[in-house]
Formats: C-alpha cells, structure tokens, sequence
C-alpha cells in the first residue's frame, strides 16, 4: 500500500485544463498555446493581461509515439500503453496516453480525438486524477 | 575576462558502489583531483558541485555546505548547482565564470551522485523530474519514453534504423570495456541489444544508460598561474550554455536540440574554432537516440546523418571524430550530477595523452556536452592542450 502525500489543490487547480483542454491565446499574436501560458514567448511584455483562456476542440494527429514497458507504480497494471505527442489542429503539441488503439497499429500522422479517462490515483487512499486521453478516430 | 586552465583532476570508479556514501564519493573524487594538481588544498577559495538530486537519493539537501565540511574545506564558498543531468557541466561553467572573472582563484568543481540508496523505481521516478511533471510524467510519460518519443520521429524523419541506435551502445561499451572507472566493462553485440528487454518502444534496456553511483571533480585556476603546477596545461578555450522548453511537446521540431545548438555555437565563437576542429568528445548519450542527436546537433555530422556515422565506425576511437572514448553515459556509468565533470575529467586525460588504451592519437582539441532532461538546458566546453 503506499500512502498519498499530495493535497487536491495541486490538481483541482488544472482541472479546466486536463477536464477541458482549456488553454491560452495571444490577444497580441494570436498564437494558441496548450498547456497553458501566462506570458507568449513571441511576444513576451505585450502579451502581459492579453493572454485569453482558449478552449482547444481536442482533434489533432499523431507526430511521433512510444510503447511503454517499463512504468511506474501508479501506471503498471496498463502495460503496455501508449504514450505519444499529439499534434492539435489549431498548432500546440501535447504529451498524452493513447487508448482504445492496439499499440501494433498506431501510427504517425493518425487522426485522434480526446477521451476523458482517469489517469492515475495518489496511493491506495489519495484523490484519483481524472483527464485527457486521446484515441483514434473511427472512420 | 583571465584564460582558466584545469590543472587537476579526480574520479572515483562508477556503479553500484554500495560501500561508498555520498560524502565518500565526492570527497574521494576531491582528493584526487587535489593531488592531480599538485596542490595542498589551502589555496582554495571557491567549490562548486554539481548533484541532481541528493534530496531524493539520499535525503539530503544543503550539498554545497556539506561538500566543504566533508571536505574539510568550511569556511570556503560552496555553491551547489542543479540543472538535471545537466548539473556537472553547469557547475563547471560556474566554476569558470568564477575564475574567468577575477573573484576566485582556485577552485575546486565536483559533481555526485549517490544512486543506489534507493529502489529502482524511486531512482527512475527521481530521475522523471528533470521532465515536465504536470504534463508531461502526469500522464504516464517515463524518462526513456520521452527519448523514445524522439527516436520514433528520428526513425520517420531520417530513416535512422534499430539497428543504427544499437550500435551506439555496441561502441560506447567496447569503449567502456577499455576505462577502469566504468560502470559495465563489457562488450555487447548489436543482437545484446535488440534482444534486451523494451523499456519505451523503440528503446530497449541496452538503449539506456544505467543507474550508478559516482563522483568527478576538477580543479581550475587562471592560465597564468597553471604553470606553477602542471607542465600539461589544458586551457578552457571555449564555454556555452542554452535553455529550451522544459517539454518536449512545446517544441517546433524534437529530433533537434536547440539548447544543443545554441550552446556549442556560443563554444565554437569563443574559441574561434569549428566543428571539424575538434580531435575528442564526450557527448550527452544517456540514451543511444541522444547520442546521434548530439553528434549532429554538435556540427560533426549534417541532421540525419548521425546514424549512418555511427554505423560506418566515424566515431569509434580510431575514427574521424571519437565519440565517448570514456564509455559514455552508457557504459561508464551516469551519476547524474557527476556526468558533466566526468567528461571533463575525460577530456583532459586524452588532451594530455594519458587515456591509455582508449587514447586518441593527437588529440589536441576536446569537446564535452552535458544535456538536462530531454534537451531542457544543456552547457558545452571546448578544452585545448597549450
């Protein structure tokens, strides 16, 4: 058993952004950014409060991916899984799991979408964390 | 800005050192490098020393005071830098700094770490916080992953083979096998590789560099005074340092490391030279994938081509620009926060002739590059024997 040692706050904190794929743009350049930012590295001092929650539609492509055999604790018993970066249609990449796809056919370049899934809990008594997957888009 | 040399060095063996503690190890490495330079250790006025994360390996924060005391150098200024794996090379380049500048004139860089106190997996998830924690390991995404991330895309991009990444470890161990301080000092076939168990597909255990305890230090001084110690002097002729973005998703392009460029090119000016200048290099090979991405993100070899180098034998020892003649990360072992100074330390005994059987015939001009993370910070120097 391991015990949790984390207060909700930390995640409670990123749930617009894991529930939602809430992110940030520019009001200076445009630029979309996920994970959020709270200053634009283009722009930097003017995009200081022009920085707007951006809400992402989670479809994008699969621009590079890696099957993990070797996890830690909280993510063992989903060996083996996919991890990859996703590249979203309106520009930022994101690391997530890949799901609903057997790790023989996944592919660079693949159409994926977001699934809300848990993603890990803290110990056997801790807060379980809940949030963006992507899986493959049915045709 | 004065010229440093490094006149001193000192490495203690790498692995599973279970009779050695922390403050064994740095102290051990401290010493030697002490009596390398042929000091008594009064003269100096300044420490360094690089540790990822004594904190969680073993519990302990407050290196930079612990380091003088065991030491037995308090009183002294003692610094401790982290930057990741990246730690030694930027405590070296601190070290520099200090000297270069005028404020200290003797100084001592360590770099540790103590590796094994602790269960494998409180290592690997150690070792997972030089990546982005809340979106990148949040979501299951390991240490070797995200260099297997970059492989992937390399593999797509430029058509670097398995077979090419695992030649990489076939080299770095036969290099290894010839380095009395290396962690495994033993050679492996390319079949070793692809046979070993996977870790984060396309990377197999053989792929990554090991979990090791071990310490390096080097003593550095202004070129001027060098003399009085050393009739080898080794200058530091060149010194860089870069960021990037702590994530790997937040870059434009993966299969580059920007901080890589930026530091060698900012190394490169200062010491007005090329890439095809240098003769030896100690390169960031934690995992086989980084070792071609280093290679080309250095300039000796154009994008894409650093596999085929490796596969043709252009960086193995008798090669046309050897690449980790110490073993590298993978075969002499990575403490993390050693790893900078290592390489250091590795590069001095080529540019003075004494790196034995693995000695590079001529080496005049040496190359070291230590990366943080997945590419987040990196620092290069460039050494040359005057």
């Amino acid at each position: 058993m391991t015990t949790h040692y984390h207060l909700v706050s930390k995640f409670w904190r990123e749930i617009p952004h894991r529930y939602n794929l809430i992110g940030t743009r520019c009001g200076e350049c445009k630029t979309v950014y996920f994970p959020p930012r709270n200053v634009c590295p283009r722009c930097r001092r003017s995009s200081i409060g022009k920085m707007e929650k951006y809400k992402l539609k989670g479809k994008g492509k699969i621009y590079t991916y890696t099957i993990i055999h070797v996890a830690p604790e909280t993510f063992e018993d989903e060996i083996p899984y996919i991890i990859a970066i996703v590249k979203l249609d309106e520009g930022p990449m994101v690391t997530s799991q890949i799901v609903d796809c057997n790790p023989d056919k996944i592919k660079i370049g693949m159409p994926v979408e977001i699934a809300f899934r848990k993603i890990q809990e803290d110990g056997d008594t801790g807060a379980i964390y809940y949030g963006y997957k992507f899986r493959p888009i049915k045709r | 800005m004065r010229d440093v040399a490094v006149i001193g060095i000192g490495l203690t063996k790498f692995g599973e050192l279970w009779e050695k503690s922390f403050r064994d190890l740095i102290t051990e490495a401290g010493i030697k490098a002490i009596e390398d330079a042929g000091i008594s250790g009064r003269e100096i006025d300044g420490i360094y020393v690089g540790s990822m994360s004594a904190g969680r390996f073993v519990g302990q924060e407050h290196v930079g005071a612990l380091v003088a005391d065991s030491a037995g150098l308090t009183g002294v200024p003692s610094t401790r830098v982290e930057s990741a794996c990246a730690s030694g090379g930027l405590a070296f380049r601190q070290a520099y700094l200090a000297v270069a500048s005028g404020i200290h004139d003797m100084v001592v860089v360590g770099g540790v770490e103590k590796m094994t106190d602790v269960v494998s997996t409180e290592a690997t998830n150690t070792l997972a916080t030089a990546a982005d924690q809340e979106w990148e390991s949040f979501f299951g995404a390991t240490f070797p992953a995200l260099y297997a991330l970059i492989a992937t895309r390399h593999m797509y991009e430029y058509g670097t083979t398995r077979e090419q990444l695992a030649q990489v470890a076939v080299k770095n161990h036969a290099n290894g096998a010839l380095n009395p301080n290396a962690h495994f000092r033993r050679k492996i076939s390319v079949d070793d590789v692809l046979n070993s168990s996977p870790v984060a597909y396309p990377l197999r255990l053989l792929d990554c560099s090991p979990v090791s305890d071990g310490a390096a230090a080097v003593i550095l001084c202004p070129l001027k005074d060098a003399k009085k110690y050393t009739d080898k002097i080794v200058k530091i002729i060149g010194s860089g340092q870069a960021s990037d973005t702590l994530a790997l998703h937040s870059r434009d392009d993966i299969c580059t490391f920007k901080s890589t460029v930026l530091a060698s090119k900012m190394a490169y000016k200062q010491a007005k030279i090329k890439p095809k200048d240098i003769d030896v290099a100690e390169v960031h090979d934690c995992f086989t994938i980084a070792e071609i991405l280093a290679t080309e993100d250095l300039g000796f070899f154009k994008k894409g081509e650093g596999s085929k180098a490796v596969e043709e034998g252009l960086t193995e020892i008798n090669g046309t620009i050897p690449i980790n003649t110490s073993g590298g990360l993978k075969a002499k072992g990575h403490p993390v926060g050693a790893t900078g100074v290592a390489q250091i330390a590795e590069i001095v005994m080529q540019l003075r002739g004494e790196a034995d059987r693995r000695q590079v015939k001529d080496a005049e001009i040496g190359l070291t590059h230590n990366i943080g993370g997945s590419g987040a910070s990196c620092a290069v120097h460039i050494l040359e024997v005057v």
